[in-house]
């Protein structure tokens, strides 16, 4: 096959493309998962309704939050070949609060704090080989975070 | 921002504050009016140009973020470089070397 400058030039677009799109595909903050305003619906928007009840991720959270302002989460996992972790808490407006993203050599154990407006699950999700798994812990709000 | 990070052998055990409202866009001020949205959306960490650390978040977060994030197989001496951008695409950027 001769190499024209035509198809050069097509070769140097269609190379340039294909590199481009995972980056901003990967790069991109996930508006319709974050803005969703149901659980079920976060859930579909990062597509793990079917997340599978592990024992292999770990949820800290407190039984009871005197002040749903602050709530320290953290979230650990055993799993092989995790791609991401998301935390969701099921009755808050926007229920989907935080996905992390797994590079080589960042441990999948991460501290965090959320908002809780009220008593409600706060759920992990951790997808790894293409599966969706889950565990969840109930936290007990006496004062809601969200209000002024 | 606000970056420590401690190493233990080859562990580096980062903490990051960012100094940020977190605004949710449901909260009214004193008259009443809502306060617009503007909150964190994505926070990412590179050593020497390369991606180790990403987070996306909602404005679930609690105001003032604080994350921790582990690191295995680092170095003394090595750099960790922080970004945040929010939702109005305001940003901020940080490091700290690990040690």
């Amino acid at each position: 096959m001769s190499l024209t400058r035509r198809s050069m030039l097509k070769r140097i677009i269609a190379g340039s493309a294909i590199a481009l799109v995972p980056f901003g595909a990967f790069a991109k903050w996930a508006e319709a998962a974050f803005k969703a305003d149901t659980y079920k619906g976060a859930l579909a928007e990062i597509g793990s309704e079917d997340a599978i009840a592990s024992d292999k991720i770990k949820l800290k959270a407190p039984e009871i939050a005197e002040n749903g302002a602050v709530v320290p989460i953290r979230v650990s996992s055993t799993l092989e070949n995790i791609e991401s972790i998301s935390l969701l808490v099921e009755k808050n407006p926007t229920p989907l609060t935080a996905q992390f993203k797994m590079f080589p050599g960042l441990k999948p154990d991460f501290k965090i704090r959320v908002r809780m407006g009220e008593t409600s699950k706060v759920v992990a999700i951790v997808k790894a080989g293409g599966k969706s798994y889950s565990t969840s812990s109930e936290v007990k709000v006496t004062i809601g975070g969200c209000g002024g | 921002m606000r970056i420590k990070a401690k190493l233990k052998g080859d562990t580096a055990t980062v903490k990051l504050l960012i100094k940020h409202p977190m605004e949710s866009g449901r909260r009214k001020d004193e008259a009443g009016k809502l306060i617009p949205a503007k909150y964190v959306q994505t926070v990412t960490g590179h050593i020497a140009g390369t991606q180790v650390f990403e987070v996306n978040t909602g404005p679930g977060v609690s105001k003032n973020p604080f994350i921790q994030v582990i690191l295995e197989g680092r170095k003394a001496g090595e750099t960790i470089d922080f970004k945040w951008v929010d939702s109005s695409g305001a940003t901020e950027e940080g490091s700290a070397t690990l040690k």
